[in-house]
């Protein structure tokens, strides 16, 4: 086996706008754990060494490094950490650390960026710390989780570019409309 | 327009896929006669009123929905996951 060079999606400096700051992420590895059909406790029971469970829909689980985010129906992405021994006899497991493209939004106004790409209501009352969601960021796939600071926006790598170029003209559009009404 | 997906909630009607009537989740045999591949494939019902569709959370959770609405008043009745709709 090669050796191969991991390279990070995007190569792009941290933006900081109207107090909001968008920056390339690295959650480390991505796994998606989909257990097989009658496998979930199974499944819970694994991941509870790390503090985690299979997560309902809607909501991630974190402890510390380690978190697991619900993604569709019957699959969740494990992130952070490695999977545990024994998992693949009780999910499909699928590595997804280089087909994945993270950004961090963070600061009080990240819901403000996202309330412009993406049709959901992100509000905190609403989406509070431990919400995660599958929608569109625009027109491109997204898992959305919501942290303590701000958002995890998890997107396709082959769209990384584009995504980075979506959240900082929204970062953009904020800062002009700012200066023009302050 | 808006449907309540199951799993993901309240969502707009961007994040859906709209596949037909929901006479495509009764698939006749490989052997039926050709009358009832024809029903299956071609001949659909118009109704004005309560009517049932499959829709495709593809912006979503990725699941199929049994949608139940109404095409006079635009009412969205029901919307359940058909992977569950049939146990
Ligand atoms: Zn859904």
């Amino acid at each position: 086996m090669p050796e191969l060079i991991a390279k990070p999606a995007l190569d792009a400096a941290p933006v900081t706008l109207a107090g909001i700051t968008l920056s390339v992420a690295d959650p480390g590895r991505i796994t998606f754990v989909a257990p097989f059909p009658g496998q979930e406790k199974a499944v819970a029971k694994l991941l509870k060494p790390l503090g985690l469970g299979f997560p309902a829909p809607n909501t991630a689980l974190t402890k510390g490094e380690a978190r697991i985010v619900w993604t569709v129906r019957g699959q969740a992405a494990l992130i952070g950490v490695p999977v545990p021994e024994g998992m693949q006899a009780a999910a499909a497991v699928t590595d997804q650390t280089d087909g994945l493209a993270a950004f961090a939004l963070r600061g009080a106004r990240a819901a403000e960026v996202l309330a412009r790409l993406v049709p959901i209501d992100l509000r905190e009352a609403v989406f509070p710390p431990g919400s995660a969601a599958r929608s569109g960021l625009n027109h491109m796939p997204l898992i959305l989780v919501r942290e303590e600071a701000g958002f995890l926006i998890l997107t396709f790598r082959s769209m990384a570019r584009t995504a980075w170029a979506e959240l900082n003209e929204v970062l953009h559009h904020i800062e002009a409309r700012d200066r023009l009404t302050n | 327009m808006r449907l309540n997906c199951p799993l993901c909630g309240s969502r707009d009607r961007r994040e859906f896929y709209y596949r037909g009537a929901a006479d495509y989740l009764d698939r006749p045999e490989p052997d039926a006669p050709p009358e009832a591949w024809d029903n299956y494939l071609h001949l659909r019902d118009n109704p004005m009123g309560v009517t049932k569709d499959l829709w495709y959370h593809d912006q979503g959770c990725t699941s199929w929905l049994l949608v139940t609405r109404n095409t006079l008043t635009h009412e969205i009745l029901d919307v359940k996951l058909v992977a569950e709709a049939g146990e």
